[in-house]
């Protein structure tokens, strides 16, 4: 063969495969550079800018004099920046090292944040120590993946005051995150029960945004404008610190509730909760244990009892049981019953504490005779009573600007037959004369029937919040003379010598009036739960002046005994707190609620003394 | 000057296009560097290239059949380096591939590829049958075998796989026949999951990698991640010379050499590309013309042997940058940074402009 002879063909099949080739490799590239070119510019952004939050602080919580009652500190968290994996996965025994957790530690707080892009940065100890922060600064270069977090934290300068109405924050959960349309991301804090939970939306701000510009190993190299936070709006509450202090130190090593409304406008000035929580604990994030204890404690420390207690209201009753009789005139109003001690209904004995004689309704609300409410009730029947009792607000919630605020219930025939599927028995009609059997009320709708009786009719909206001026309210007109007569005779429970007090709450230049109740508690579970026999729950229901009220107290005490030694006294010093504050007088400074209220009464108490002026019969 | 060569004889064009390649390379070099602890980088690259033109000369001055008499030793001289090489070879990157040759590191393999371009060429040139016979190729097999065995030794994959195109084209233009070709083509096909098991665990990490790069996006796949990144985010129009936030920050690997094609798409976009590739095919495209126009099938074979090596290398090595091939490590010719790599082509140029400048020799 002819060493001349060149394969012209197969030269030329060459050249057409380098054409082809180089073709294709051009299209390869229109597709990332022209058809995907979206797509990889942002990922070319996400590597350049690395984002660091700037939290907003959250709003605080006034009083209704605009003191502190909630509000933030400053403090570190320490952040692991995840822009470099194999750095991450390389460093991390490491960092756990120097802060002091186990790897396991750091793992699961990386894993929690599961649902975040794999680029957000993640918050892998929230409170960082001084020796922490050293830790970070000392190997900014040879760590380069940790940063610290400026965040806020919640400060409670008054320790557990009002602890079940504020509520907690806490880490946002995974639901919540999804419902709120991205408004959320995990990891931010939010208010999770009470106040923090209701007004979420103006507490929290809106977080900023600190943007850099990193390299392929995550070192700052420059920065671009910044996103500033927007700090959360304070909101002004409608308690008043000093009452709210006085009912604390009052609750001390007691458990129970308290509702203070201003009785005209259904501001809340003081709202007690016992047993209660440290909401500091979860001002950093809780630990589990504790998380736990504080759900599985019998004594149930996060129920806000004076929304959430449904309990029955003993003879706090009566002064329904008053209304519907005077209101219905199913009986005359001098209807007058003679007290033995006892007597008999439906072949069943009931007792009565003391033979009161002869007892109309002036003497059966002042010396609390349940003989004589035990005949109002047969005479009235449940239906009346029910009717009366849901329009004076019992067994419905009252709309307080709170979540989870419980019902609580009214019996009646439809209840029975819907429930239990049976004819209402006239028997139970007795029981509930006196507010026990099913009947079962919350604090807060006590405070608010009361004043409801006092004023005509008019059911006040409980609020919380100072500016929600302009809430509707219920109406469920009572004629003025019923109103006369029943506050009458709440007036000479407080006042007059045979009333259940005793005169022992009396106070000087106060029309001070109220009901006291003293309940069974019924339920033999919650004593085998505790392993101890339950004394009778205490209530008492004050408020001042008498007609057209300003302020109404309803106080609780859990297995307090008799409602006039347990719950009275503390409606008492509450009242004289509102009007010795009303007539300038000072109150001694608030100092630890381990302290017994006897140092909280103002020195211008006075020896009971005879009100001035007599009801009139 | 001998007789019937002039200086007008060099392929001016061939080396225009040459140059202009070089000049892109060189520009994005100094982007990709001129920030960095690198800087300066552009500079030593400029000296390669104007080694690489004087040495590219000085070949084309001597006689491709004097040179390709001395095939024989040249082979052996390829034989004993590679052997060398893995015994007091300078180990970077965890390879021996260097020897210290002159006061700076030789990249053994890149002279390889030279020699076996020129033992293949007079192979084939000898073989005088209008077909190319089983015997001659698996004679020409064995022959390029040898030193693939060794490369992969060091281990380089990437210089072991460039001889292979080098047998087909050869073999190709020798005459194989179809009932040579599909056997073997077939048998390689069985052989791929076989040749699998004998790869280094980094080497079947890339080939894992490149099949399912969503299984590990940050691990062995970032890479290519950051690659086609770099390119899809420049667009049409690029982001600027010194503006590819993927190529200034360092998220593209080796921007400066073997990933500089993608440096580039980032930063002069699909426009600069498409000026790239084509310059490429220009220069291909003409290599395969003066083949065309050699005076005898040994300096066809020649020109072709540079020719499938340039080729292959530009195929792999862009292929890589957009995710269409595994991460091999074969440089860009003449735009990737590098001594060894662009003093080879400059060589490699230098054998084409000998074959040409011979082309009307009788």
């Amino acid at each position: 063969m002819n060493d001349k002879r060149l394969p012209t063909e197969r030269l030329a099949v060459v050249s057409y495969v380098i054409v082809g080739v180089i073709a294709l490799l051009l299209l390869g590239f229109w597709r990332l550079q022209i058809n995907d070119s979206d797509r990889y510019a942002q990922m070319a952004e996400r590597n350049r800018v690395r984002s660091i939050p700037i939290i907003a602080p959250r709003g605080s919580m006034l009083d209704r004099e605009g003191r502190v009652l909630v509000d933030n500190y400053p403090s570190f968290s320490v952040l692991l920046l995840r822009d470099a994996p194999d750095q991450v996965e390389k460093l991390l025994p490491q960092i756990a090292d120097g802060l002091g957790m186990t790897l396991e530690e750091v793992k699961q707080q990386i894993d929690a944040m599961r649902s975040m892009p794999k680029f957000q940065p993640v918050v892998i100890k929230p409170e960082a120590s001084p020796s922490d922060i050293a830790f970070i600064e000392s190997h900014r270069s040879d760590i380069p993946i940790l940063e610290m977090l400026m965040v806020h934290r919640r400060r409670y300068p008054h320790g557990d005051m009002l602890a079940n109405a504020i509520g907690y924050v806490g880490e946002v959960s995974a639901e919540q995150v999804e419902a709120s349309d991205s408004s959320l991301k995990p990891g931010d804090i939010v208010g999770k029960a009470g106040l923090e939970r209701q007004y979420n939306s103006t507490l929290k701000g809106t977080d900023g945004l600190r943007r850099v510009i990193v390299n392929s190993v995550g070192k700052e190299v420059g920065r671009l404008e910044q996103q500033d936070a927007l700090p959360g709006k304070p909101i002004q509450l409608t308690i008043d610190y000093d009452l709210q202090a006085i009912a604390e130190a009052d609750f001390a090593n007691k458990e129970g509730a308290l509702v203070a409304m201003d009785a005209r406008t259904g501001e809340v000035l003081a709202m007690v909760s016992r047993p209660t929580f440290d909401p500091k604990d979860f001002a950093i994030r809780i630990s589990p244990a504790e998380w736990a204890h504080l759900n599985t404690d019998p004594e149930t420390p996060l129920l806000n009892r004076a929304i959430q207690a449904q309990l029955a209201p003993g003879s706090v009753f009566k002064i329904v049981m008053a209304t519907a009789m005077l209101e219905s005139k199913a009986i005359p109003a001098d209807y007058t019953v003679t007290c033995a001690g006892h007597a008999n209904f439906y072949g069943r004995t009931f007792h009565c504490d003391h033979a009161h004689g002869e007892v109309d309704l002036h003497k059966g609300i002042v010396a609390s005779c349940d003989i004589f409410f035990y005949n109002v009730g047969k005479l009235l029947g449940i239906d009346r009573i029910s009717e009366y009792a849901t329009g004076l607000g019992l067994g419905r919630r009252t709309g307080i600007d709170l979540q989870g605020e419980e019902p609580g219930l009214v019996p009646s025939e439809a209840w029975v037959q819907r429930v239990y599927h049976h004819k209402w028995y006239p028997g139970s009609t007795i029981s509930v004369a006196i507010g026990q059997g099913a009947v079962m009320v919350t604090p807060i709708q006590l405070a608010r029937m009361v004043a409801a009786v006092a004023n005509g009719g008019t059911l006040i909206p409980p609020h919380l919040l100072k500016s929600d001026t302009g809430l509707k309210s219920d109406s469920f007109p009572i004629s003025d003379d019923t109103v006369r007569q029943v506050t009458d005779g709440m007036w000479g429970v407080v006042n007059e010598p045979d009333g259940t007090t005793s005169g022992l709450i009396k106070l000087q230049n106060v029309d001070f009036s109220g009901k006291t109740g003293t309940a069974q508690v019924e339920s033999f579970d919650l004593q085998n739960k505790l392993g101890k026999k339950l004394k009778e729950n205490g209530w008492f229901v004050g408020l001042a002046p008498r007609r057209d009220p300003e302020i109404v107290v309803a106080a609780l005490v859990q297995a307090g005994g008799w409602g006039s030694t347990s719950a009275a006294p503390i409606v008492r010093d509450v009242v004289k707190a509102y009007y010795d504050k009303k007539n300038g007088i000072k109150i001694q400074e608030f100092t630890t609620a381990k302290e017994g209220h006897a140092k909280m009464v103002p020195t211008s108490v006075a020896a009971p003394a005879l009100a001035e002026t007599q009801p009139s019969r | 000057m001998e007789k019937g060569t002039s200086i007008r004889d060099y392929d001016w064009w061939l080396l225009a296009t040459a140059f202009a390649i070089c000049g892109v390379g060189v520009l994005e070099i100094w982007s990709a560097t001129h920030a960095s602890h690198l800087a300066g980088m552009h500079t030593h690259q400029l000296e390669w290239i104007g080694l690489g033109f004087v040495l590219m000369l000085i070949l084309s001055r001597i006689d491709y059949h004097t040179i390709m008499d001395q095939a024989p030793i040249l082979y052996l001289i390829a034989i004993v380096a590679l052997i060398a090489v893995l015994f007091i070879g300078n180990s970077r990157f965890g390879a021996k591939r260097w020897l210290p040759i002159l006061g700076g590191l030789l990249q053994v393999s890149e002279l390889v590829k030279l020699i076996i371009i020129i033992v293949l060429a007079r192979f084939f040139s000898e073989v005088r049958t209008e077909e190319l016979g089983l015997a001659d190729l698996i004679k020409a097999a064995a022959l390029v075998g040898f030193p693939v065995v060794l490369i992969m030794k060091q281990p380089d994959l990437g210089t072991a796989l460039v001889l292979l195109p080098l047998v087909a084209v050869g073999a190709y233009l020798a005459g194989l026949q179809w009932k040579h070709a599909l056997p073997i083509l077939a048998l390689a096909a069985v052989m791929v999951p076989v040749g699998y098991h004998f790869l280094k665990p980094y080497q079947r990490e890339r080939v894992t990698t490149f099949l399912r790069p969503e299984d590990d996006p940050k691990g062995a796949g970032y890479q290519i991640l950051q690659s086609k990144i770099a390119v899809g985010s420049g667009g049409f129009w690029g982001k600027g010379l010194g503006n590819g936030s993927q190529n200034q920050l360092g998220f593209v690997p080796v921007r400066y050499s073997d990933f500089i094609l993608a440096a580039l798409a980032e930063e002069l976009g699909f426009a600069g590309v498409f000026v790239a590739l084509v310059l490429y095919m220009f220069l291909l495209l003409r290599l395969v013309q003066n083949a065309q126009r050699a005076h005898d099938r040994a300096g066809m074979f020649l020109i072709m042997g540079v020719t499938a090596v340039l080729a292959f290398h530009v195929l792999v090595n862009v292929a890589m940058v957009i995710g269409f091939m595994p991460v091999t490590g074969i440089p860009l010719p003449l735009m990737s940074y590098g001594g060894s790599a662009t003093l080879f082509v400059f060589l490699a140029l230098g054998l084409v402009m000998n074959v040409r400048l011979r082309r009307f020799v009788n």
